[in-house]
């Protein structure tokens, strides 16, 4: 990973992708923290190009930057406007000392850990790999995880439901 | 100047802190679940990572696994989401410190 391409790449994605996940904690109304969200997960997608994961990323793209923040923009839409602030609780003191031991003792340990790296080049392919194994040695997790889905689907829209719309009563 | 595993892992702690600030300190329940959304990126982000500069006989289980990350992340969003619209429908309000029937 050493070209030049790369790893500009990989400073303005990433500066990218901190800054407006920042972005998410300081602006003050709740949709303009989605809109940096969805660019946070843009960045993240970029990221996973420059490590050559292409199949990850378009997921990325599809499900995250679409699927997950339109949910998300949905809620927000369907709960009252007086409360699309985006203010702290009193816990905020607490939680910015944790995240800030979070983050410096997870980037000690990666600096200092002396990780097996390989000198292989990046995936040529991903996408079918990935597909031979999902369906092969993992196929029991596949299939849990559309059960999954399937309960998810139905549990979402059971809790949502007016009360009246059940037929029958 | 290259770019190693070094500097991915830490972006992916950066934003893993910021989604934990967010879900323990923001007021709204919509704004603790993005911080949650932001900590599964940051995981997934790490994941893809290692499976990139790490020696392993098989460095695509890396990108299976964020694929089933992914997949449980989609359905927890929607079962949260849901539960964000029923919570306002009961209590009139998504402010996690309004919510207090536990509280003594």
């Amino acid at each position: 990973m050493d070209d030049t391409g790369t790893v500009v790449a990989f400073y303005v994605l990433s500066a990218l992708t901190v800054v407006s996940a920042l972005a998410v904690v300081i602006v003050r109304n709740l949709i303009h923290a989605v809109v940096f969200l969805i660019l946070s997960f843009v960045g993240i997608a970029g990221l996973y190009i420059t490590l050559s994961a292409d199949f990850v990323a378009v997921t990325q793209v599809l499900i995250y930057a679409g699927a997950v923040s339109v949910l998300i923009l949905f809620a927000i839409v369907l709960t009252p406007t007086g409360d699309r602030g985006n203010q702290e609780t009193f816990l905020r003191l607490p939680a910015l000392l944790l995240a800030l031991l979070v983050a410096f003792t997870l980037g000690y340990v990666a600096i200092d850990t002396d990780w097996a790296i390989s000198d292989r080049e990046g995936f040529q392919q991903t996408a079918s790999t990935i597909g031979e194994a999902l369906l092969d040695k993992y196929v029991l997790p596949f299939e849990i995880a559309s059960v999954l889905l399937l309960v998810a689907m139905l549990g979402a829209i059971v809790l949502v439901r007016p009360e009246s719309s059940v037929e029958g009563e | 100047m290259s770019v190693d595993l070094e500097h991915y892992l830490i972006v992916g702690a950066v934003l893993f802190s910021i989604g934990l600030y967010l879900a323990l300190g923001k007021r709204n329940f919509i704004g603790v679940l993005m911080g949650i959304e932001l900590m599964f990126n940051a995981v997934n982000l790490t994941f893809v990572a290692f499976s990139r500069f790490v020696q392993s006989p098989n460095p695509l289980v890396g990108h299976v696994f964020v694929v089933f990350v992914i997949t449980v992340a989609a359905a927890e969003a929607a079962t949260a989401l849901a539960l964000a619209v029923l919570l306002y429908r009961v209590r009139d309000t998504i402010n996690i410190d309004r919510i207090d029937l536990l509280k003594w």
